[in-house]
């Protein structure tokens, strides 16, 4: 699959960075701003399990919205139908999602990476006429509205401590997504890090060597799909919660594509790479064409031209762009730009470093 | 505009009642948020991209005419500023997007929404943030219907079911023996025609022999036609999306089947009537109803109304004049213009809100002659009144009088 | 029974149009081993083209030979442009990049054109032939006339001609071709300059049935994916003969199949596309796929 990044050392202080950024985030910026972070966050998981899929096993979904969905709706029908707490039907449709996913790789196991694209592409496109038939148990067109959760009092008291306001539900719901992500994106790290991860990228890059090895070829591929499909699961449950409806044009087939952009974008086989794509995808086609415009120093043609021919061209362009000139994504540009300033900071040319110059025909 | 006179009394009342309430600051003027001394901020989201683009060009409409109400001086001195974002048609973009509107950019009130799925999304929320979601454009009974419990959700246009009650009257009355088919979406669009249909024949609902559904998702609707032809069909009703209508009309015509053809009034602008006679269409025996004055029909060629309409239009440059959207959205937007007014120096959610729901009153020039938008304490759907129009082969022409559907609705 | 016949008939006709787009994505396939995401919209694109210049005055026999001619230049184009540099990147890039060019071109179009349907002439009469009762049209006919010209002219080129042999010979066997001197890269080049007119063909021919808009080609592109698929998705016969039963099953299924109904067409698509995929890969009339590896 993708050229592979090579493997740095965590960064320890980094994701330390990063988990303070995340939990502070809420108390300077608005509930509004909060809810918007919330579903990039959920987004991220939703990628994460996808670059499982994609970046760790070499197999290639453009249907992960229909998983989603079915996470989206198995909590919905629990709480609104079975009066169950949303929170605790989070694990169940997660669980639920993920077995169907595995049941989904036996099928997968048969299709070449090109094949497996289209049939996924078709069930992703099928995906809310689907939802729409059994009326009784999803609500048809009509979805079903989910109630949010008020923040419990310890949460809400601690938020008061520190921002003097009340914690609001979208906040709440932030919280609630940032510690599913941050328990996943661990989950993630080890899982690449110890035998599976390193078996399913055997398979990736070369079947027959990898079953040479050992490798049950079969089992770790549905078993990709079966974790991947996991992440989807609780992805879509908590996309149902931060959203508070879900109907059947809620997971379009460009919901789909929004998660492979993640994906791409970010970095596959990387653990960061999800969380900076899930940003760049959800953030694109809100900020699109309200950003372009509102920026004064970009003339007025262009502006208008941006806000006129809407997200989906430059969700085009920039998805284009980025597959020819960062292959790796952001986290490649970024380890790119990393080693650059290092070897300048250093103040030695390359050769000095004592490593070999790249092999002109490896390219 | 005499009527706005003994709507004074009213509204002093309101606000005399919210100043001893201790809502008060000042005599002479009461705002809310989204209001300055001089703007009132409206927010829109819409489908512009995706699937159901085509609708887009509402928002533009609708800015259109706020344009030219600004440029005659707004609204008692203040401009109207309209920000429009694309949801693309799907609801979970529409609730971000909404919270955007609402708490970011601080709008006064939502106008316009588009589509049932996406404003059913936010509907608990401008609810519970007591945030006018006025006017959404969607036919679904459910916004008059179920104003009591959201009741700071209101819709404009003609209920759908109210719509095929007139087309069972006019079934009823004209083919009492007809044998009807339905080829419906399978949607709340298709769904609620559907069903008016069946509660408007009452007694009669046998009366339709065959219903075929599809998905927004399918190639043609040749398979549906087919069955209804074949199950003896002689009276045809199209509750379809103008893409699939006029597709539909056509194989109707390729099949050398001549039922009567009773078409909804979201599909029945001229312009797809051509569209259709263009792609083989015979389109003869078609009934529809109607309570826009369609800007390509010649007949309004010297009405103020439409004239007015072409002024309006004029500011946008991308909308097609004979896109019978457009006069939609600038219709609705002069009732939006018009409730503002009355709301005069009393510019609060929930006046605006109250007039909007209770106190409509209003001759709109881009609707029929005649159709008069209503509300009152106990009736929330505007629009009420429609008039049966039958296709003439180059236009429609307006059958009896205005059929008022009034109360109908339970 | 005459109900029947209908259907089938019906369903043949709705099929002349999975079948003549499929015929595009075959095309591409040969030349490079892809399935282009992009491929409906790039047709639909250059139908705004034809309508444009057929809106400006210009006849309709003189504007259709000019509208190939500029899609097969806009494929070469965009092979050129954003296909070249990735060429020999995994597929997984590939798909990605023909996701983005379809969103692209879906954007644009509707930027440039607008989303109001339009009509589309076309050089067929909008009457319909009576076989006894039962009713085609013949726009429909003409869709799969049409199509069969296409595929003749297809099988020609890539069986009969210098040029064709090359290219098939360059997407199997790069290396080697490379090694004999062959511009494989260009090659490929002429393969999406082809896939594109073909493209721009279905396009031409569906717009006045479908109606001209940017969203046209998605509600058949999974249909077309399924004709290519049964057909085997490297065979152009296949996906004429694939398509014709794509829309006959679809029509079938939708009027008699309890459960299925006219609104779960899409689904039997896709049931249509992942039975071929696991059954039988290489579809009806495919030699053993090639894998890009």
């Amino acid at each position: 699959m993708m050229p592979r990044l090579r493997n740095a050392p965590p960064r320890y202080w980094l994701v330390v960075i990063a988990v303070v950024f995340f939990l502070g985030f809420p108390t300077v910026i608005s509930s509004f701003q909060s809810s918007l972070w919330a579903q990039a966050l959920i987004l991220a998981i939703a990628v994460m399990g996808l670059n499982i899929l994609v970046g760790y096993s070499g197999q290639l979904s453009l249907g992960h919205g229909a998983f989603m969905a079915l996470g989206a709706y198995t909590s919905a029908i629990l709480a609104h139908r079975y009066k169950m707490d949303y929170l605790l039907t989070i694990p169940i449709a997660t669980l639920f999602t993920g077995l169907v996913g595995f049941l989904f790789g036996f099928p997968a196991l048969r299709l070449s990476p090109l094949y497996l694209a289209l049939a996924t592409f078709a069930l992703a496109v099928v995906t809310p006429s689907l939802i729409k038939r059994p009326e009784g148990l999803t609500g048809g067109v009509q979805g079903i509205i989910l109630i949010q959760p008020d923040p419990p009092p310890f949460a809400s008291d601690l938020f008061a401590a520190v921002t003097g306001t009340a914690m609001t539900s979208d906040q709440w719901i932030y919280y609630i997504s940032l510690f599913c992500a941050l328990l996943l994106f661990w989950v993630a790290w080890n899982l690449v890090r110890h035998r599976p991860g390193r078996a399913m990228r055997a398979l990736r890059d070369g079947e027959v060597a990898a079953a040479a090895y050992g490798v049950n070829i079969a089992g770790f591929k549905t078993l990709a799909f079966g974790i991947s499909a996991f992440y989807a699961g609780i992805a879509g449950s908590l996309f149902g919660l931060a959203t508070g409806f879900v109907s059947p044009d809620t997971f379009p087939v460009s919901l789909s594509i929004q998660l492979l952009v993640g994906a791409v974008v970010g970095g596959l086989a990387s653990i960061p790479g999800p969380l900076l794509g899930a940003i760049f995808a959800y953030f694109l086609p809100i900020e699109a064409n309200q950003w372009v415009p509102s920026q004064s120093w970009i003339p007025d043609q262009v502006a208008s031209t941006v806000k006129n021919a809407g997200p989906a061209v430059s969700y085009g362009v920039l998805l284009i762009l980025i597959m020819i000139f960062a292959p790796n994504g952001i986290v490649g540009l970024i380890r790119a730009g990393y080693d650059w300033l290092y070897r300048r900071l250093r103040g030695a040319t390359d050769r000095e470093t004592g490593q070999l110059p790249p092999d002109p025909q490896t390219v | 505009m005499g009527r706005i006179a003994p709507r004074l009394a009213a509204v002093a009342v309101f606000m005399v009642t919210l100043a001893a309430c201790g809502g008060g600051t000042g005599t002479t003027s009461q705002t809310d948020v989204g209001i300055t001394s001089n703007s009132i901020l409206l927010g829109n989201t819409i489908a512009q991209s995706g699937p159901a683009a085509a609708y887009g060009t509402i928002a533009n409409a609708e800015l259109a005419y706020f344009t030219y109400i600004n440029s005659q001086g707004g609204v008692n001195g203040r401009k109207i500023n309209f920000k429009i974002l694309d949801d693309a048609y799907n609801p979970a973009q529409t609730v971000p997007l909404t919270k955007q509107l609402v708490e970011q950019d601080q709008v006064f009130a939502m106008f316009s929404g588009l589509g049932t799925q996406a404003q059913t999304s936010v509907r608990d929320y401008l609810n519970s943030k007591k945030v006018p979601q006025l006017f959404v454009a969607t036919g679904a009974t459910t916004w008059g219907k179920d104003f009591a419990s959201n009741q700071w959700t209101m819709s404009w246009q003609p209920p759908y079911q109210g719509e095929s009650h007139i087309y069972a009257k006019d079934v009823l009355a004209k083919h009492s023996s007809a044998k009807i088919g339905v080829l419906y979406q399978n949607d709340d669009y298709g769904q609620d025609y559907l069903k008016g249909l069946t509660d408007g024949l009452g007694a009669k609902a046998s009366m339709i022999v065959a219903k075929e559904s599809y998905d927004v998702t399918a190639a043609n609707t040749a398979a549906q036609l087919t069955k209804l032809k074949a199950a003896g069909v002689d009276t045809l009703f199209l509750f379809s999306t103008p893409g699939f209508t006029i597709k539909s009309l056509v194989i109707v015509t390729l099949l050398h089947w001549q039922p009567t053809i009773y078409l909804n009034s979201v599909s029945n602008p001229q312009v797809y009537m051509g569209l259709a006679a263009k792609a083989g269409a015979a389109n003869q025996n078609v009934t529809s109803v109607s309570y826009l004055k369609d800007p390509t029909d010649s007949q309004w060629a010297g009405d103020d109304g439409m004239k007015l309409y072409k002024t309006v239009i004029a500011n946008c440059s991308k909308c097609d004049p004979n896109d019978g959207f457009n006069i939609y959205g600038v219709a609705v937007a002069y009732t939006m213009v018009d409730v503002l007014k009355q709301a005069g120096s009393t510019l609060t959610r929930a006046n605006v809100m109250k007039i909007a729901s209770s106190q409509l009153n209003e001759t709109n020039p881009f609707l029929l002659p005649g159709v008069k938008l209503t509300t009152t304490s106990s009736d929330h759907f505007p629009i009420m009144q429609e008039q049966v129009i039958t296709w003439t082969g180059t236009g429609w022409k307006l059958q009896g009088t205005l059929i008022d559907e009034r109360g109908t609705i339970k | 029974m005459q109900e029947f016949f209908q259907q089938v008939v019906s369903g043949i006709a709705i099929g002349g149009i999975f079948a003549s787009l499929a015929l595009a994505l075959v095309l591409i396939y040969n030349a490079m081993g892809l399935v282009n995401f992009a491929q409906g919209e790039m047709a639909m694109f250059a139908t705004f083209v034809a309508y444009a210049l057929i809106n400006r005055g210009m006849s309709y026999w003189i504007a259709f030979p000019i509208t190939l001619v500029l899609a097969f230049g806009g494929g070469i184009l965009i092979q050129r442009l954003v296909i070249k540099p990735v060429e020999r990147a995994p597929v997984l890039t590939l798909v990605i990049i023909t996701l983005g060019l379809a969103t692209l071109v879906n954007g644009f179009a509707g930027f440039i054109f607008g989303y109001v349907p339009r009509s589309f002439p076309s050089p067929f009469s909008a009457d319909s032939a009576d076989l006894f009762g039962v009713f085609i049209s013949y726009r429909d006919m003409g869709v799969i006339a049409v199509s069969g010209l296409v595929l003749l002219g297809v099988y020609l080129l890539l069986q009969r001609t210098t040029v064709g042999l090359t290219m098939r010979a360059a997407a199997h066997h790069p290396e080697a071709s490379r090694l004999l001197g062959v511009q494989v890269s260009w090659m490929l080049a002429l393969g999406w300059g082809l896939a594109s007119a073909v493209g721009a063909v279905s396009g031409i021919m569906v717009a006045p049935i479908l109606l001209l808009e940017p969203n046209m080609m998605q509600s058949i592109i999974i249909y077309a994916f399924a004709a290519a698929v049964l057909g085997g998705i490297e065979s152009p016969l296949g996906a004429v003969i694939g398509g014709l039963i794509v829309g006959v099953t679809v029509n079938l299924a939708g009027a008699y199949l309890p459960g299925v109904g006219g609104d779960l067409q899409l689904a039997v698509g896709l049931a249509i596309i992942i039975a071929v995929l696991i059954a039988r890969p290489n579809g009806l009339f495919g030699r053993a796929a090639i894998r890009r590896v």
